[in-house]
């Protein structure tokens, strides 16, 4: 494979193109509405219609708008249809020809589409992700080619570097600063993993970019992988993810085949193939040095760092581990040069974040805006705000590691400073809205009993805090407890966040801390008279 | 002390082998690890496979893949139990996975759950007497956008309330229930 077979293969995509191409959305979302059934019949139906030669059916990733789904994409009319089923194909193509149809039509001049800037999911909903040469077409292997050619290693990492991209599985560390330290350790072997263990209830990202494109991460890799030296990769993903390892086997046949992957890409000297793990239902791997135990087909128990992975990591080798949505965004910040991509989003977090919507709100699914967007933009204008007239009481970012920003607090731009200020974390970019009949307490118990089962039980301070943590917030939930159990519950909250090993137990009383922040009346509330202590109140007196 | 162990050790995989010599989805099992050398990485994959083939792990099961990896049981035993994917106990013929997923929670799945239990007469993570139907939780299965959703047989169904759930397990759960 050289530059020119490349451009051959995009050249005779494009050319093939057809007037009209009708979008259908294949990911699992629509999926599970059944959007298989809706492709076959609207296919039989351009063919009955006599259209074969002037439209084309294409089966797409998701195309964001998750609660309308069935979604059916026309262009380049510019239709959006919502909720088709597979009796409605005949009538759906019949417009093509002038036909009218009472079926239900998206607005993509709503805030939820406009306000949006894809760059990660810029293919997604677009192209189709079961086909290589379509990826081609859209540019795809353009990123590598120019990296392997013309930058060496040490430009690369560079690059990288003055992009300003940072890690977008939650924690926020600079990629570039990533990669410099692996490309600096000196070994014969090196590894790059992609973190696709989307562990976080609430955040459907992940899935949906490598459902939708999952040659952009396959490229990333590459890409990392020259950075920083290394020649085998792996792609952890969950098991609970059947779709998108699908299309991440059918991705890496497809790369090797043309000689996107394997040895001598491009015919540099640059080796390199990928190998999917497939997770088992462990919260706790989504932690990179307990992932690693994983991938080396252990249980996947954290260990203490340092030593780092980019020192020693996966068997003892230097080792990058960076999240898929970082991955998503390296093609295009090498296509299109660091400074374009440092442009966009804030001093600190550059580039755009990937939101999945989803709770009480009327628009639930993908996002993607520039860093620093208000939340009060994403949740009221674009998702539209919460459903049957209700107020938005607070939205949670983070998943069990993060915490509940409430309703005055919308006004807080999107980036990982301001988030953290607010005592949540950006997250790995789950968006869980919470109207007013949501009971604070009983998110902060919801998400103690996730921290609970999921606990490795290697450390003390997690395994048994979150126990007593639950049956605190329980006893508090049956109105049992006291002021004196709730003092109890924030020195436990202090010290499983201190002493835990890794980021599962450090993080686990964010939640609870967050809402007791913002919502410390709902827990007094709840309290009872303390009868045995001196003042009525739980205070001891000296 | 020591050779009496080693004795009743060697039964043991000697009648595990017997086992397994009279049924073809061990056959398939040793191809796959086959396809894999061996290696000691590829224990999850080579349990994924297990349970595949025969949808939970039995003892005899994971002492032949340990045996055949030339790894400790207690290596293979304390992966598979670590994990929540895999299960060591028979599945039901049908399985209803109800998510938990904080969107879903959000949502009301509390309540879908909770009326499927009272309807089956299971808690979550059981199976009914008469092995029809597996009741079981998932942490999220990354349908948030059609919260909540339950997954029948491996269909995951949107937007479920606890009468549609009810209304879908209908002809799994025998009559006297």
């Amino acid at each position: 494979m050289v530059i020119d077979d490349l451009n051959a293969i995009a050249e005779k995509e494009r050319a093939a193109r057809k007037k009209t191409v009708i979008r259908c959305c294949m990911a699992a979302g629509c999926m599970s509405s059944n959007s298989e059934a809706v492709k076959k019949n609207l296919e039989q139906a351009v063919k009955d219609a006599g259209l074969s030669d002037e439209v084309e059916v294409r089966g797409v990733g998701c195309m964001k708008l998750c609660c309308e789904g069935p979604l059916v994409g026309v262009d380049p009319k510019g239709a959006l249809y919502e909720k088709v089923t597979p009796e409605d194909a005949n009538e759906l193509i019949s417009t093509l020809k002038g036909g009218k149809t009472k079926l239900k039509r998206g607005d993509l001049n709503h805030p939820f589409f406009k306000k949006q800037l894809s760059i990660v999911l810029a293919n997604s909903g677009e192209i189709d992700p079961e086909r290589i040469e379509a990826y081609i077409a859209a540019d795809g292997y353009q990123a590598l080619h120019h990296v392997l050619r013309e930058m060496t290693p040490k430009e690369v990492v560079e690059t990288m570097v003055k992009s300003g991209l940072r890690g977008r599985g939650g924690a926020g560390f600079p990629t570039g600063i990533k990669w410099g330290t692996v490309a600096k350790t000196q070994s014969q072997q090196k590894y790059v993993i992609c973190n696709a263990d989307e562990g976080d209830p609430g955040a459907f990202m992940d899935r949906s970019v490598l459902e939708s494109d999952p040659h952009s991460v396959l490229e990333g890799m590459a890409v990392a992988a020259y950075a920083v030296g290394a020649s085998q990769g792996f792609i952890y993903v969950r098991a609970e993810y059947p779709l998108a390892i699908k299309r991440l086997q059918n991705a890496i046949k497809q790369a090797k085949s043309l000689g996107l992957l394997g040895s001598g890409i491009f015919e540099s000297p640059f080796n390199f193939s990928i190998d999917i793990r497939i997770g088992a239902g462990a919260f706790v791997c989504g932690e990179e040095t307990a992932l690693m135990g994983s991938v080396e087909g252990k249980r996947g128990v954290p260990r203490p760092r340092p030593p780092f992975p980019a020192e020693s990591g996966l068997w003892g080798c230097p080792t990058l581990i960076n999240n898929v949505e970082t991955f998503a965004n390296v093609p295009p910040i090498y296509r299109k040069g660091a400074e374009w991509f440092a442009a966009i989003g804030t001093e600190k977090s550059k580039g755009t974040k990937v939101f999945a919507l989803a709770g009480k709100i009327n628009n639930t699914g993908l996002i993607e805006v520039p860093m620093g967007t208000p939340m009060r933009q994403i949740v009221e204008e674009m998702g539209g705000g919460a459903p049957d007239g209700r107020k938005i009481k607070a939205v949670q970012t983070g998943g069990p590691s993060g915490g509940c920003i409430p309703s005055q607090h919308l006004d807080t731009p999107v980036d990982y400073e301001s988030l953290g200020k607010l005592g949540s974390i950006m997250g790995s970019g789950g968006m869980i809205v919470m109207d007013d009949s949501t009971k604070m307490v009983d998110v902060a118990r919801f998400f103690m009993e996730f921290c609970m089962d999921e606990s490795c039980g290697k450390c003390i301070p997690c395994r048994a805090g979150t126990v007593q943590m639950l049956h605190l917030l329980e006893k508090i939930l049956d109105r049992k407890a006291t002021a004196r159990d709730l003092a109890k519950l924030e020195e436990l909250c202090d010290m499983v966040r201190n002493t835990s090993l890794c980021g599962l137990g450090q993080t686990a009383p964010n939640p609870t801390m967050s809402t007791l922040r913002f919502f410390r009346n709902e827990y007094e509330e709840l309290l009872q008279p303390d009868q045995f202590g001196p003042h009525g109140n739980g205070e001891i007196k000296k | 002390m020591l050779p009496t162990l080693l004795h009743e050790k060697q039964k043991r995989v000697a009648a595990v082998m017997e086992h397994a010599s009279g049924d073809k989805r061990f056959k398939i099992l040793e191809a796959h690890m086959k396809k894999h050398q061996y290696r000691h990485d590829a224990l999850i994959e080579i349990l994924h496979k297990a349970q595949e083939l025969f949808g939970y792990l039995e003892d005899d099961l994971l002492l032949f893949v340990a045996f055949r990896l030339k790894l400790p049981a207690s290596r293979v035993y304390g992966v598979a139990t670590f994990y929540h994917f895999f299960t060591l106990k028979p599945q039901g013929k049908h399985t209803c996975v109800v998510c938990l997923g904080t969107a879903c929670y959000v949502k009301g799945s509390a309540k879908v759950l909770a009326a499927v239990e009272e309807k089956a007469k299971i808690k979550a993570g059981e199976t009914t007497p008469d092995n029809q139907l597996s009741l079981l939780t998932a942490r999220c299965i990354g349908a948030c956008g059609i919260a909540p959703a339950v997954v029948y047989d491996g269909t995951v169904t949107p937007r479920q309330t606890p009468e549609t759930a009810v209304e879908h397990l209908k002809g799994w759960i025998s009559n006297g229930h």
